[in-house]
């Protein structure tokens, strides 16, 4: 039995210690917002946040959360919508919408750090996420949008 | 031009009556399943499932949009929620889409199936739904008035209530629900009778609305296949053989696999399908647990007949089918193209090469089965429900009326799911253990199984007169046959009526340029229909056909003297069978050469701007588009960089111009990905690919910038999702051309390629 605290919950999982925390989040726990895409950490698509670094969690074992605050995106607001999540529905970012829980955790890293990052930025720190429908150029504007609405409210 | 005939596969929504009725969910709103019914009674006893259940209301108000189409990102389900709410005169807040099942009643009424694909469901639906919304409003306003004691005729509707306009007195779509009251069949006659709103009235369609899928789709909460679970589930690994199609498993060796802590079984499958050769699933409590059997299972291989099978055994093939005037069948048929080549002044004659390219959707192909109480059900997320269902039950050898498929969101389609080859492992692996099992393909699995676009090779010849005309054309385009493996029910007949051909490969080759002789021929490369099934990738034909075609006439046009984008203008003149679509394309190639600066702005030494302009998808449902694409080249390497595409679109009727403006964006960096990143090279039986490492479709880095124009007009509403796709690579091919002289007629363009054209 492994313990992880997950979203600020204490979780039981009976899994071995090498098992990749996104099997444990997705399939143990059912927590199925974050997704498998390459199993590699090719794609960005399973990034959880780990003691609030983003992390990709197909190359993550269990047991290495064990002991941190792992954060998915049904967590990622803390009971409200995150700013992110704000910002990509006014921009309409989604089409498939497979990729976007581990693009908005990924940018919420970057946010989290940089408050008002510049274009360059933003495409260093997002270009290991694959968006297969290509919605790079929304991603873009809604980080930019999100990145605004941090600093409007914290005044700065 | 002599054209072909689409087959025929509809059904006469005309004839239909529409029947609105007391429903489990409050009130239903649906066509009736068969024709000729002119009574709720009638109506009800045709079909025991009821009418086909398009909409529903709520006694709430929630008004539910049963959406028989994929939902893979193209925001079909709003678009198509649109359309009805538009008549229903509904509140846009209280619309919301539901994803049936493959339930007969939510077919396509056009296309007689549950199929997204073509960039079709705009077009082909957009009548009858509008017809059901009015249909709907009138028969609420009816039930309203006599709610609130006065007469229909002084009432409207407005933002989901029934308003007595004399008085102001109103009374909400929920409450009149509740009431219970409202119902009513009406005659296809009524129906036809129904005075719909003209697009100048429209306060939903052509508004770029909020999708309704996308708020679920930024939280986490947006259910996809993978995301399906049921208690008690297994987990099932695929491992698949080390080629494409064509091997069987020898033996299996389970003693390591043993060892893995929940090891279940591993499943040898005996597919009827044929879907699948060479397969085993190996079966675990968990995913971790299947994953490690199925690295630990020792299997032996006979590989079957292609397993030496190369890109390069296959572009040989096509070279020698191509050159046997035995080979293929006619798709155009115009004049006498060899005795106007034959007197041309000058000749041109070019190859033209497209890459295997696959699909690899962001979701790994996932289904879940299992039986219960002697009725199998299937969750996947899938683009061709009818099919999908008759695939699955054909593997278990059950009557396809026994099993029930559920429909998730897609977490990408790109025709990818138009196959089924996932159901096939999760059938079969269900029932050999008796319990449901989810199977996820590893990423890898994916790739090498994918159904891919087909290596496709295009020999153009081409002649010019004295004065610079293009007199005559001949295409031959020679790759395996999608439909033919797929869904031979949608082969058509060639242009000579002497046999069938799959016009899925060679749509776009008939284009509306006016070339007095023209032939397009369509080859069947069998051996590459053997070693790699193909399927359809976004796109599809007018992917590899305007890659010639246009990179075609820019040679020729340089070979005239001319100016590429005079020279296109000159022949989109409208004559004859061309007139009507045409001018169109014209107007568009003027939209985005004009917003480009092409002849006006002054461009860095070895820079260019190359352009290109397609009538994808089909001749019968074109999306008139054009791009240009401004290109750098490093002269020494090769090297080159895209700096921008400008593209202009006519699409007809705009529902939401946001959502076609994403589509338009998302479809641009498709075209360029395949252009310029994507191939899946065959070896040894084997496509070369494992994950995106090496297969590398675009990222943030690689986007160029976008300049999008979308030409709205009356039209009817034709599809967005694909031929951005196809106007892209030829577009950069050109202006690689006008940058540096090099003639790349091979995708995807690379370095070496532009730096071996540069010294040619």
């Amino acid at each position: 039995m492994l313990t992880l605290t997950i979203n600020g919950q204490a979780k039981q999982v009976d899994a071995a210690d090498d098992t990749p925390l996104l099997w444990v989040i997705r399939e143990h726990l059912q927590m199925t917002g974050t997704k498998f895409g390459c199993g590699a950490g090719l794609c960005g698509a399973c990034t959880v946040h780990l003691d609030g670094t983003a992390v990709r969690s197909c190359q993550t074992s269990a047991k290495e959360a064990v002991g941190k605050k792992v954060v998915t995106i049904e967590g990622l607001g803390g009971g409200k919508p995150h700013p992110l999540q704000v910002a990509w529905v006014a921009e309409q970012v989604p089409q498939c919408g497979y990729c976007q829980s581990g693009q908005i955790m990924q940018a919420a890293s970057l946010l989290a750090k940089n408050p008002d990052p510049t274009k360059q930025e933003i495409v260093a720190h997002m270009d290991g996420n694959l968006c297969r429908c290509m919605t790079y150029g929304r991603i873009q504007k809604a980080i930019i949008r999100a990145a605004a609405d941090i600093r409007a409210r914290s005044g700065s | 031009m002599t054209h072909i005939a689409k087959p025929q596969r509809q059904i006469d929504l005309r004839r239909r009556s529409f029947v609105i009725g007391a429903s489990a969910a409050g009130l239903a709103f649906g066509y009736a399943a068969v024709h000729g019914v002119t009574g709720l009674s009638d109506a009800l006893a045709a079909n025991s499932f009821g009418p086909t259940a398009w909409y529903s209301i709520a006694p709430d108000g929630k008004i539910t949009v049963m959406v028989g189409k994929a939902e893979m990102g193209q925001h079909v389900s709003s678009a198509m929620a649109q359309i009805v709410a538009e008549e229903l005169e509904a509140d846009w807040r209280l619309m919301q889409i539901s994803l049936p099942a493959n339930d007969p009643k939510y077919n396509d009424p056009v296309l007689g199936a549950l199929l997204t694909g073509g960039s079709w469901s705009v077009r082909m639906n957009f009548d009858a739904m509008n017809r059901a919304g009015a249909a709907g409003r009138t028969t609420l306003i009816e039930a309203g008035a006599a709610m609130m004691g006065v007469p229909a005729g002084e009432c409207r509707a407005s933002n989901s209530q029934v308003i007595h306009s004399k008085t102001g007195r109103k009374v909400s779509y929920g409450k009149i629900v509740a009431d219970g009251k409202a119902s009513k069949v009406w005659t296809p006659d009524e129906l036809k009778a129904l005075k719909l709103k003209t697009p100048d009235q429209y306060t939903l369609i052509g508004h770029s609305v909020p999708q309704l899928d996308v708020p679920s789709k930024t939280n986490g909460t947006a259910k996809y296949g993978i995301d399906a679970m049921v208690p008690g589930m297994l987990y099932g690994k695929p491992v698949v053989p080390p080629v494409r199609y064509g091997a069987t498993v020898k033996s299996v060796d389970e003693s390591d696999a043993k060892k893995v802590k929940g090891f279940v079984k591993a499943v040898t499958l005996d597919d009827k399908t044929a879907t699948t050769t060479g397969w085993v699933v190996a079966v675990a409590t968990t995913y971790e647990g299947a994953k490690k059997a199925a690295e630990a299972l020792k299997i032996n291989y006979d590989p079957g007949p292609t397993a030496k099978v190369s890109d390069q055994t296959l572009i040989d093939e096509a070279k020698k089918l191509q050159a046997s005037d035995a080979s293929g069948q006619l798709f155009v048929n115009a004049g006498d193209p060899a005795a106007a080549i034959g007197g041309a002044a000058k000749v041109l004659e070019a190859e033209y090469l497209t890459s295997i390219n696959i699909h690899a959707p962001l979701e790994p192909m996932n289904a879940l089965a299992y039986e219960q109480g002697g009725v199998w059900h299937v969750h996947t997320g899938n683009q061709f429900a009818t099919r999908t269902g008759a695939l699955a039950a054909g593997a278990l050898g059950i009557d396809p009326k026994t099993l029930v498929l559920h429909q998730y969101f897609i977490g990408g389609g790109f025709g990818r799911r138009l196959d089924a080859d996932m159901v096939v492992p999760a059938v079969l692996a269900a029932k050999a253990v008796g319990k449901p099992v989810k199977v996820i393909y590893a990423r890898e699995d994916d790739m090498a199984m994918d159904f891919t676009r087909p290596l496709t090779y295009q020999k153009v010849k081409a002649g010019l007169s004295a004065d610079g005309k293009l007199v005559g054309l001949q295409h031959d385009v020679v790759c395996a046959w999608p439909s033919e493996r797929w869904g031979p029910e949608f082969l058509a007949e060639s242009a000579d009526k002497k046999a069938k051909l799959d016009a899925f490969t060679v749509n776009g080759a008939d284009f509306w340029y006016s070339v007095p002789n023209h032939r397009v021929r369509a080859v069947l490369n069998e051996l590459a229909q053997k070693a790699t099934p193909s399927g359809h990738l976004r796109s599809v034909a007018p992917g590899w056909t305007f890659w010639a075609v246009e990179s075609m006439l820019d040679e020729l046009a340089h070979a005239a003297g001319k100016d590429p984008v005079d020279f296109r203008l000159a022949m989109l003149d409208g004559a004859g069978d061309n007139a009507g679509g045409a001018k169109k394309l014209a107007n568009a190639l003027r939209t985005a050469v004009g917003r480009s600066g092409y002849g006006a702005v002054s461009l860095p030494k070895n820079s260019g701007i190359g352009v290109a302009c397609v009538s994808s998808q089909e001749r019968a449902t074109a999306t008139w588009t054009a791009c240009t694409a401004q290109v750098e080249v490093d002269p020494l390497s090769g090297e080159f960089k895209v700096n921008k595409l400008t593209l202009a679109m006519d699409l007809g009727t705009v529902v939401n111009p946001d959502g076609v403006r994403s589509q338009i964006e998302g479809s641009m960096l498709w075209g360029m990905s395949l252009a310029l990143f994507e191939k899946a090279p065959l070896e040894n039986g084997a496509l070369q690919v494992s994950n995106f490492d090496s297969y590398t479709p675009m990222r943030m880095s690689q986007m160029p910038d976008l300049d999008i124009s979308i030409i709205s007009s009356n039209d009817p509403a034709s599809g967005c999702g694909e031929p951005g796709v196809t106007v892209i690579a030829p577009a950069i091919a050109n202006a690689v051309f006008n940058a540096v002289g090099a003639r790349v007629r091979s995708l995807p363009i690379t370095a070496e390629a532009v730096k071996a054209a540069m010294k040619a």
